[in-house]
Formats: structure tokens, sequence, C-alpha cells
């Protein structure tokens, strides 16, 4: 994302008025609020103006939307830049929006983006013929079908490279398009073989209601003769689950257990740990570990690969020191020159490590 | 009541208090950006992070309210850490990440030495930055003539916003774009359209917004500081002068809580470069039509002459809208004593007079007490141009609760809902017969407040309006109980103090307009007083500060001293006393006002009977203790007005002149010597066209 300004001058239109119908519309939207809360319809007015526009807002639509609502134009300017669905400048007749978050990502968007870039060029530009442009956004939710694109209000999913280009040469030459999967599936099925939810007890009405009918056992399982009584400790007590408590597990050593124990709760060196002002980081320092783990030369954070390694050790090579704790470069210095940018290492790789086999 | 142990103290406060003013009343220090006592709460900085057992992480004080605080499990008041290391900690972080795109640049910024982010970052920075990327550039915007930008600097913390919109209710700032992005600019880079928009470089805690007359030209800890009262109008707005050697360089608000808040007009605060352009700094004298500069003795020979061969009733006096009171007692002592009763500091024609009573020319109410009002009626005035401060109240008031405000007089943008009932006299009439329906919503407010501007009693039919505001306003009960609700609002700083002191004509004397017609007299001095035509005929004495219209016309001009010069006493609107105090000397041969009238009462062979200001202040209090009493408002008879202004009227009512009522105000940027003077003044003024709202509707 980047700062957003009104397009340039000479593109803006001279006026803009909406539509008698639009015009119908909005005030049905506006209806919908309370006297004097006009302005709670910014966002369906401007979308409205935008795609009465050939979907991007020009300033005279920013000032009619502000005139029609009775707000000071500079709110609804606050609206128009903060959200990346209102384009301020011209798109094509087709606007691709691209998700390039990380489920897309993994699954192939860094190639449509290639595709776009070679077929479209570079983002936000209008192709000369006025067909396409297209803008990588954030996550768009249809992670299930990665990846994607937006074009226009249709979703096309489960792209590759060459259903992406087959669909551009499609939408070029006016051809019919299908929104949704495009390599055949329906909606989000398995694409292959069903793996899972596959006992036909689930479907057939025999599990509605069984955890009722193991209470129910249990309860006719207890004597009824005074024994509720005479109940021990090792009775199960059913409908209560513990919910992980830290109070209802022995095992726990947490501060709530102590104090339910008559125990101070906070052990006063864990107090006086916390609270050491030299620490900024919540990152306690290790004990000097026996043997670090071996790390990937690949890995540009020394993040470990083993869950039980979960805990960034301080000192472990490449990550961020914790300020206070003694740097690498020398004792006592702290101007910074101790600090590593993340990714400034000319031998780590990117970022994404290249995909095999695609 | 909620009790809280703030550090260990223990505090009862108000439920509806945040927990950052709880710990305020518990002595506790808590920094802060975005949080203002006079503005909407944002919570935005998180500065102001303390540690609140049983929440989880820090919260913000500022908009966590003692309310939701939960008590500890044996009910225990909620425990507040504000000193904690957890604290700190927490408040370090928050500025590490202000900092992160803060441009390192204090040694060029104006905001250097009064600056939060430099203050509170002495306690809460670290001295290394973890942040290895580029900064963020933002460009600079431009708001307007009175406010520089230097938009890399801005924490986003929306003061500025939250009080163009809310106080002074004229919504041009705004945020646009979002994150990182986010950039403070008014519509298309308009200038603001708010008369007060200058005090957003007030409470811009960072260098972001910066005032941009004084840009690159003074540093905080080289100036004296001096406690004085503003006179641009007659509000009376609490100021700091900020000067260096003989030059003032700044003006900034003082907080007065019954007065001005902690707001000024950009007037009060802009007009500053108007203090050294244009001044007069030796006397002048004219001769064959020409003013040439003289010595004081020859100046005074010269008068003395002209009053000797004078007749008493031939010599008149006319006080500006700047003097302060102790040289108004003095030129009336002087006047008085050469045997002439005709002395008048209504130059405007105004027919408010002492006798009518002192509730008859105050704004009875108090400014804090329009917050009170429950219903308000404008009659002839403007209060955004005469008096903003008051008019941001006004405003105040309207946003606490609806308020009803009628207005008769120009249509004008007031910045709140108002009903137009008419433009003059005879809509007055119409309401006060009862054919308007605001005159129910009169009737049944309990406290109605009826504002009259000067547009309505500096007219010849100026009586006549009184008389049926008499009437109106007791049909409505204005006074009544304890409430008076007759507020007078003036737009000279000078006009109550003179109106106190009785600096009105004697027995058959002449008003300010008749004086300043032809032929009226042969000597007429005056004080200050540049918004009155004076015709040719006489010789005019111009005692004064700056050459501007009254100097034009002057035979001889004495140069005094402006506010900022002299300890001079003046009354606000609402009756009370308050003195400037002296920042610098006044230039060259100029001299306080009140020792030019003595010595000149000594070449006059009237010597008045003081020597010092002590001396002269011992005489006025005599006369009138009230004014011995700063800061206090004398109380005013209201019902005494009313019936003496209901004897003015002819019985004809008020519509015998149709003529629209018209706020004296033409252009708010130039309505004194000090302010024609300014530069800066002369530019906001032009770019009034920009900003229709500003102008006075024709």
């Amino acid at each position: 994302m980047s700062v957003r300004r009104l397009a340039r001058a000479e593109i803006q239109p001279a006026t803009f008025a909406f539509t008698e119908e639009n015009e119908r519309w909005l005030a049905a939207q506006v209806a919908k609020y309370p006297d004097g809360r006009q302005a709670s319809a910014v966002i369906p007015a401007l979308w409205q103006a935008q795609k009465q526009h050939d979907g991007w807002l020009p300033k005279p639509a920013i000032e009619a939307v502000a005139a029609r609502l009775g707000m000071p134009i500079i709110r609804v300017m606050e609206v128009a830049t903060f959200y990346t669905m209102f384009n301020l400048e011209p798109v094509g007749r087709w606007f691709i929006q691209l998700c390039g978050t990380v489920p897309c990502h993994v699954k192939g968007a860094l190639d449509l983006k290639q595709v776009l870039l070679e077929k479209v060029g570079d983002q936000q530009h209008v192709t000369p013929d006025g067909n396409f442009s297209w803008l990588e956004v954030e996550c768009l939710g249809a992670c299930c079908n990665a990846p994607m694109v937006q074009i226009n209000d249709d979703y096309y999913e489960d792209l590759t490279p060459d259903l992406l280009i087959g669909l551009l040469a499609d939408l070029a030459e006016g051809r019919t398009v299908k929104p949704g999967p495009q390599n055949g599936r329906r909606s989000s099925e398995p694409l292959d073989a069903v793996k899972t939810l596959q006992d036909p007890a689930l479907f057939d009405g025999s599990l509605v209601g069984g955890w009722r009918k193991r209470f129910d056992a249990a309860a006719s399982a207890v004597p009824a003769d005074g024994a509720r009584d005479a109940s021990g400790p090792g009775d199960p007590k059913a409908a209560k689950p513990d919910a992980g408590r830290a109070i209802e597990r022995p095992v726990a050593d947490a501060p709530a257990q102590r104090a339910q124990n008559g125990e101070a709760p906070i052990k006063p060196a864990e107090q006086a740990q916390a609270s050491d002002p030299g620490k900024t980081s919540v990152v306690d320092p290790a004990p000097p570990a026996p043997a670090q783990p071996p790390q990937s030369s690949k890995s540009y954070v020394a993040t470990p690969s083993k869950p039980e390694d979960g805990r960034v050790a301080a000192g472990s090579l490449g990550t961020t020191p914790i300020s206070g704790a003694p740097g690498q470069g020398g004792p006592g210095r702290r101007d910074g020159s101790d600090t590593k940018p993340v990714g400034a290492d000319p031998n780590a790789s990117p970022g994404v490590a290249p995909k095999e086999g695609r | 009541m909620t009790k809280l142990v703030v550090d260990g103290i223990e505090v009862d406060v108000p439920p509806d208090f945040t927990l950052l003013q709880a710990c305020e009343a518990a002595g506790a220090e808590i920094p802060r950006f975005c949080f203002h006592e006079r503005l909407s709460i944002a919570g935005n900085c998180r500065m102001c992070l303390v540690e609140l057992k049983g929440a989880p992480k820090p919260v913000a004080s500022c908009a966590w309210g003692v309310r939701d605080c939960r008590p500890g499990p044996n009910g225990e008041p909620p425990t507040v850490s504000t000193k904690s290391p957890m604290v700190k900690k927490a408040r370090e972080g928050v500025m590490e990440f202000l900092l992160i795109n803060h441009p390192l640049d204090c040694p060029i910024c104006d905001q250097g030495g009064e600056c939060d982010l430099q203050d509170q970052a002495m306690a809460y920075g670290v001295d290394t930055t973890r942040f290895h990327e580029n900064k963020r550039a933002v460009h600079d915007k431009y708001i307007g003539p009175l406010v520089k930008t230097s938009m890399n600097r801005c924490i986003h913390c929306t003061r500025c916003i939250r009080f163009v919109a809310e106080v002074a209710g004229v919504p041009d700032l705004g945020a646009t774009g979002r994150g990182e992005d986010m950039e403070i600019t008014t519509y298309l880079e308009h200038a603001m359209g708010s008369e007060l928009q200058a005090n957003v470089a007030d409470l811009c805690p960072v260098g972001a917004l910066t005032h941009k007359p004084q840009a690159f030209n003074l540093r905080p800890w080289e100036l004296s500081k001096t406690a004085s009262v503003d006179v641009m109008d007659a509000v009376g707005s609490n100021i700091r002068v900020d000067s260096r050697g003989r030059e003032v360089m700044r003006v900034l608000p003082r907080v007065h809580e019954g007065i001005n808040e902690e707001w000024i007009s950009d007037k009060t605060r802009q007009h500053v470069d108007g203090l050294r352009l244009q001044r007069l700094d030796r006397p002048f004298l004219r001769e064959d039509g020409r003013l040439r500069p003289a010595s004081w003795a020859e100046a005074f020979a010269a008068i003395a002459a002209r009053v000797k061969a004078a007749a008493p009733a031939r010599i008149g006096a006319i006080a500006g809208d700047l003097a302060a009171v102790e040289e108004m007692w003095a030129l009336k002592l002087l006047i008085q004593a050469l045997g002439s009763p005709n002395i008048d500091a209504r130059q405007d024609g105004s027919v408010l007079h002492p006798a009518h009573g002192r509730a008859s020319y105050l704004f009875n109410p108090s400014i804090a007490g329009i917050e009170d009002a429950d219903a308000i009626l404008i009659v002839g005035s403007n209060p955004r141009l005469e008096a903003s401060i008051v008019n941001a109240r006004i405003r105040k008031r309207w946003r606490m609760a609806p308020l009803p405000v009628g207005v008769i007089g120009q249509r004008v943008d007031l910045t709140y809902d108002h009903a137009h009932l008419g433009a003059g006299p005879d809509s007055l009439d119409e309401l006060a017969a009862g054919r308007l329906d605001f005159l129910d919503v009169l009737k049944r407010a309990e406290r109605p407040l009826v504002v009259l501007g000067p547009g309505a009693t500096a007219r010849a039919d100026g009586a006549a309006i009184l008389a049926a505001l008499s009437g109106l306003a007791g049909s409505i009960g204005a006074v009544a109980g304890g409430w008076n609700g007759l507020a007078v609002l003036h737009g000279a700083a000078s006009r109550v103090g003179a109106l106190d002191i009785g600096f009105v004509p004697g027995e058959g004397g002449m008003t300010a307009p008749a004086m300043a017609e032809a032929g009226a007299l042969d000597v007429l001095f005056n004080l200050g007083a540049d918004e009155i035509e004076i015709a040719p005929g006489a010789f005019v004495i111009y005692q004064g500060t700056h050459g501007d219209r009254g100097a034009h016309r002057a035979d001889v001009i004495l140069p005094g001293a402006a506010y900022t010069e002299k300890s001079g006493t003046y009354v606000n609107t609402e009756g009370r006393v308050q003195q400037t105090g002296r920042a610098v000397f006044p230039p060259g041969d100029a001299r306080e006002d009140w020792a030019i009238l003595r010595a000149l009462s000594d070449h006059l062979g009237q010597r008045l009977p003081f020597d010092n200001l002590p001396a002269l202040r011992r005489d006025l209090y005599a006369a009138h203790p009230h004014l011995a009493r700063l800061d206090e408002i004398a109380p005013a008879d209201g019902a005494a007005a009313l019936s003496a202004w209901a004897g003015l009227g002819a019985g004809g009512g008020a519509g015998s002149g149709r003529e629209p009522f018209r706020s004296p105000v033409r252009d708010f940027f130039l309505t004194n010597p000090i302010a024609r003077a300014s530069r800066v003044m002369a530019e906001c003024s032009a770019l009034q066209t920009a900003t229709p709202a500003l102008q006075a509707a024709e």
C-alpha cells in the first residue's frame, strides 16, 4: 500500500451526478439510518459512485457524496483514501485484483503475478486498449481455492499461469467466462478422492444428541439409595470439564494454584526477574545451551525447526539480540551496530525458498 | 464515587473519571500525546499506559473509565500502578515506535524546547534504534497562513483534527490514508476556515504544526514571559506575551477557565508583528499641512496655545477601543478640569450608558455562564467575529446538549445550528409580539440568554431597540431569580472600563459622533480612536500608537504605549477587571499614556493630582472601588437595567427602523490599528475571499 491521492487533474471529469436509478438506490440506503446519521451511508454511496463511474472515484464524485450526505468533504476523503477497494485512479474494463497473501503465495500467486506483469504490465496501469489493469491485494478470503484473482465482481479460483493467460484472452476477445474454480472443481470440494468425513454415521442422524445419551447413561448407573453422600473423590463428575484451568490440574505450577494452596501467587524471585528494567524483550536469556541444534544456513532467522526448541535462546546466531544483553560485537556497547537487520545477510537466501517441480 | 489505589495512594474519584484523571488526582504524572482535557478521547498514542491489577496487558489510561476497573477478589479497590517497571517498559516500547518515523531534526525544529515528544523522550526514550529501514517521508501540506507544517514529524495523535472539528466547529482537517500512510491534511490543501485555527499549533505535541509567522525566529528559552490580557476584542483573553529584548515575539494563551479556557483567536495571537510596524515613536506637529517630527515641549506648547484659546464647551475628548482605564481616567479628569462636558468613549455611537445601571452594559451571565443557559437569542451580533472565544463557548454549550439558538441579524455561519429569525428591528418586534414560534422556546427556557451585540446598540434607533428588548427580556424571564441572562457583547476592549468610570458626555455634553462633525469643536483630544472619521475643522490631538486613521487626521501626535508596553486595567465584556503587564518598553520617545496626560496637564495649568501609577490607581480606586478587585466581576442589578431600558422607548416598539442589524466587524482581521499594521493579519484578510465563512455577510 502506498500513499493514495486523487487522480491528476487532467483526467478528472468536470462533474458527477448519480443516475436516477442510483439516486433512488442511495435514498433507500440513507433511509436505513436515523435522522442526522445520513453519514453512515458514506461507504455504500462511494461504492455506488465508483460502480457508476467505470470502477473509479473521481474528485467530483467525492464532492457529490459529501453534498448528498451533508458531510464535510474531508470526511468523505478520509473514507475514500482509507479503503483500498475505492480506486482513486482509472482502472481497466476488467480490474484484476490478485491475492498475494500467504496461502495463495505458497500455491503459486507469484507465477500469476509474473503473468500479469507480462500480459498487463505494471500494477495500477491500464492497458492501452483500456481492457485491463491489476493490483496485488491482501487476502480475499478464498484460500481454499488458492491461488485466485478477483476480476471486477467475480472470483476466478484455482488458477495456474496457463489458465490465467487463457482467461485474460477470453475476456479480451469478449468470450463468456465462468467465475469460480477454473480447474473443473466444484466450489471448494476435494479435488480428487474424498479422504475425510467418510463415516456414514455422520450423516444418518444417529449421532444427533449423542453427547446427551452418554450423560444419561452415566446418571442411571449411579445407585439411588443415598449413594450420593457416599460418593468419594473418585466419582466421575459429569458435565463439568476442567476447561484446562490451572487450579484443577495438580500438575501445573501456576500462580492461581499457589494462591489456592495459600502460598504467595508470585514468587519474589520471579517478580524480581520479570521486572528487570534492563530488559525490553519478553524473551528470557536462557542458560548457556550445551549444544545448539544445527541451524540451516538457508534460513535467515534462527527459528528452530523442532517444537521443543520453540524458545528462542538469547545470543543464538542471527536473532535480534536482547537489548541490554551484551552483543556479539563487544561488551557493553549498545549503539545499534550489534544488531543485524533481518534479511541483510547477502549470503542468506531470500525469504521464499524457490519452489521445485513447477 | 469510586475508590482506587494508585501507586499505593487511595483516591476517591467520580465514576465518570478516566483512569488518567484518577491517576492525576492521586498525584501521578501520566505522559500523553493524543489525550487532551478539552477534546474527545482518541486513545491512539498509547503513551499513557498504566498497569491495572487484573488486566492482562497494560491499559491506555486515557480511554479507560474508572467504572470499568474491577475490584480485587475480596472486594479490594482496583489497584493501578503508574511507576512499575512493567509500565516503564511498556512506555519505552511505545516511545520507540513513535520515534521510528520521527526525524531527528530537533536542532532545526521550531518546537525544540517546548516539545512534548522531546520532553517525554527524556524519560522514556532509549538511546539507540533497532529500526534499520528507511524512515517515512511525508509531503508537507499547506493548511493556512498561520500554521506551518512539517509532516515528517507528525505522530498521528489527531489532536488538530479533533480541535478543528469539535472546538472550532470548522471540520476542515482530516486524516487521509491509513497506517503508515496516514496524513493530516485539509481537502485539496485549502486553508483552514476558522478564526481559531492557530490553536492547532499549540495543541500539536510535536513540531509537525508550528506557528508560521514565527518560523525559525525564536527559541522558547530566550524569551521573557509576561502574563497579560488581550485587547483585540472585549473578551479579555488571558495571554502570555513572550518578548526578546525590545520586541514582542509572540503571544500564547494562558488558561483561564472563566474566559478563554486555553484558546485564543488568531487575531489575538498573530497581530504581534503589528506592534512593531507603523509605530509612532516621537511627537509630530502639523505645519503647513504636513506632519513634522517635534519635541515633547513643542507639542505640548502647541496644544496649550490652542486649548487656552478655545472656549471650554468647544473642547472635547474621544477615547478609542484600546485605551486602558488609567489613561481614560486621567483624560476624564483633565477635560473636566478644563470645564468641558464633552467626553465619550463610544466612538461607534452606541446608546449604552452607565446611567442605565451597570448591568445594562455587561455580559451578565458571564462567559462561563453560557454553559448554564438553555436557550439563546442573539440580537444584532455576529459573535464569531466580535468575540470568537464567546462563540466557541456557545458552541461548547451547544455540543453539550441540544440548545435552541435564534439569531436576529445577519445570516452567517456561527459553527452551530441556529434559527435565523430575521434581519432587523422589525423581526425583534415580531418576536416580541409572539408571531414567531421561537418566543415559546424562549419562554419555556428556564435560563434564557439574550446576547445583544454592537450591531443593535450602535444605531440611531438604538434606544428604541433597547426598550423593545427590555420588554422581550422581561416577558421571557431573562432576568429572574438568580439568573441574569442579559448579555451585552462588546467589540472594544476599552468599552466596559470607560462606561465604568463614566467616560460619557456630562450634562449638556456631546457624544462622539457629534464631536466628530464639522464645526462642533475647536479642540478635540483623540485618545487612540481610529474607527471614527473626524471632520475637518477642529484642532485634533491624537495620542496613540500607530500611524492609522486617527494619526492621519491629527494636528499634533503624542506617541503612546501599546498594551504590551504598559500596565493597564481593562474590564472585559462580562465586567471582569484585569490588568495587562509590561513586557517591553515603548519605542523611541513614546511614553505611557497616563504619564503623557499628566505632563500635558502641567502645561495646561491643570496639574493632575498624581505623580505615579500607584497614585493614579489610588485615586481611581477611591472613586470606583470595584476596579481594585482584579479578576472579579462586581455583581450588577439586571432588573434595574431592564426597567431603565423600558423607559427609553417612545412606546412604538423597535420597528421604527427597518434597516437590518449589521455587525461593526467588517473584516475580522483588521479591527484595530495594531491589527491593521500587521502583515500577517493583512495576509489572513486577503485570504478571506477563499474562506467566505469569516466574511461579514454583505
